[in-house]
């Protein structure tokens, strides 16, 4: 093990850790707020809404999110129409198609988990708000979301964590993310051992951080369950 | 009992990572990318095809061995070399110093010169695909040619095939004057040329003219002059482990029997349409 070249090469990958971390950053922030929107669609009462919002949940859950990097980098770029459109400044650039890859992947998988959390909210607090004559934007906003998130944390959490490793991904279309920079130094290095160990260190320590975050959210949403304060 | 099961386990697990066996060279695994036609490509039907495929059979049959071919994604390919999940590589690749450190190259088989392509529409098309640069004489005419390409690629974004002599090429001549993107195969490097997403490519001749024969490809043409020499390297070698030294001695000469009797030649010229072995 050439120990001199993991730590020469630490420093590199760090960089590339930037571009990870904004990846995840913006894709999970916008995801989360088209996720909601989809979980609603899907809990709606309108046949067509529904249809769309499962329809939409099925396809980009059921194929592999590498396909749907390559469907929005290589395959919208095939059409002159976009070529020449204004959308080609937004196609144009890999990291844009990266994140717009990304947000609507998470998008999907995370409308699923905010589903489960709304309808995990239990019928008798939906009752009582409504009994002292809130709103429908009201009580979604003082009980049914809040209580929804609290719920789908846990599951949420694991959603980030997935992300943080699928950027990985979008290194196959010429991304300079960490395993991006990774592959460019073992073509200069032939060691992929070492490369690697470095570079799932790194994911390892983000995700760390992730794991925290989430912890401290929970904690922090779940007053009424702690003991001894 | 269950720890020591599993002991066992990893214990087996490291025991069973491949040992080459000197010596005896009946049977051969060959890794070749299978994504950079004409050297080596993929047909519809999920075959290799190329130049070098054939070459594989002809040089196999040659040293009395069973081949067996192994598709590696190209950015892996000396690695998985060196941990022994083939014996040789055989595509296209160019031998120079930089993998001579790691790997032994058999004698030259091919040679094909590089160069930069953009769209016909582009306003780089204007330079003029012509002369020819050895990047290890470098005399005042090809200099100049250098010179020429530096100042009006300077700005622009230059798309290569990642670990490759034209990716070294970029980064150490034309360096921060340009944006160099890197691509994980010669097709999708294509394909970003035709989006409009990289200004030019460098690439070897020969795969070009296969995609510049195809209809997506019909817009594509040279700019400047052919490269080569430098980090080109000295032509496209076997790449074998530095420890299999008797394997060398045979390529070798398989290669050598091959060069005699024209067959070598004959395989370029029928997928490259032009002879392009040494």
């Amino acid at each position: 093990m050439n120990y001199e070249l993991m730590i020469e090469t630490f420093p590199k990958l760090l960089m590339g850790s930037y571009i990870t971390i904004q990846l995840v950053t913006i894709s999970l922030f916008i995801g989360l707020f088209l996720a909601v929107g989809l979980a609603l669609l899907r809990l709606s009462s309108n046949s067509f809404l529904i249809f769309f919002a499962k329809t939409y949940i099925f396809y980009f859950r059921g194929t592999p999110l590498l396909v749907q990097i390559f469907l929005i980098y290589y395959g919208i770029g095939q059409f002159e129409s976009v070529r020449e459109s204004v959308f080609w400044v937004f196609f144009k650039e890999a990291y844009w198609c990266g994140i717009l890859a990304l947000t609507l992947n998470t998008c999907a998988y995370s409308s699923e988990i905010i589903r489960g959390g709304i309808q995990s909210v239990p019928l008798g607090q939906i009752e009582s708000a409504k009994s002292t004559g809130m709103s429908r934007f009201l009580l979604y906003r003082r009980i049914i979301l809040p209580i929804a998130f609290r719920q789908a944390l846990p599951a949420y959490g694991n959603e980030m964590i997935l992300m943080v490793k699928a950027t990985s991904l979008v290194s196959t279309i010429t991304i300079m993310d960490i395993t991006g920079i990774a592959r460019l130094v073992i073509a200069k290095t032939f060691s992929p051992v070492e490369i690697f160990i470095v570079a799932g260190l790194i994911y390892l320590t983000i995700n760390f951080a992730v794991t925290r975050l989430v912890s401290f959210c929970e904690y922090k949403l779940t007053p009424h369950l702690r003991y001894n304060e | 009992m269950i720890t020591r099961f599993f002991l066992t386990l990893i214990t087996a697990l490291f025991l069973v990572i491949p040992a080459s066996f000197a010596g005896d060279w009946s049977k051969i695994k060959i890794g070749t990318e299978g994504a950079y036609p004409p050297w080596n490509g993929t047909n519809a039907a999920g075959e290799l095809e190329g130049a070098e495929i054939d070459l594989i059979a002809d040089l196999c049959a040659r040293m009395n061995a069973e081949c067996e071919i192994v598709a590696q994604d190209w950015d892996g390919i000396i690695p998985a070399l060196q941990n022994g999940k083939y014996d040789a590589i055989i595509a296209g690749m160019s031998i120079t110093e930089e993998r001579m450190k790691v790997i032994n190259f058999s004698q030259g088989y091919a040679n094909e010169p590089a160069s930069f392509s953009v769209m016909k529409s582009s306003s780089l098309a204007g330079l003029q695909a012509s002369g020819k640069v050895n990047m290890d004489s470098l005399d005042s005419a090809s200099t100049a040619l250098i010179d020429a390409l530096k100042s009006s690629l300077s700005g622009k974004v230059v798309g290569v095939q990642g670990s490759t002599t034209h990716e070294n090429f970029v980064k150490q001549v034309l360096g921060d004057s340009v944006t160099m993107k890197s691509y994980d195969t010669q097709l999708n490097l294509e394909l970003d040329l035709i989006a409009g997403r990289i200004d030019a490519l460098l690439s070897d001749k020969g795969s070009m003219e296969e995609f510049m024969g195809t209809d997506k490809g019909k817009d594509v043409v040279f700019i400047g002059p052919n490269l080569g020499g430098g980090p080109f390297g000295a032509g496209v070698g076997a790449g074998l482990r530095k420890a299999d030294t008797d394997l060398l001695k045979m390529i070798n000469k398989a290669i050598d029997e091959a060069r005699a009797d024209g067959t070598l030649a004959k395989h370029f010229t029928k997928w490259f349409g032009k002879d392009i072995s040494m």
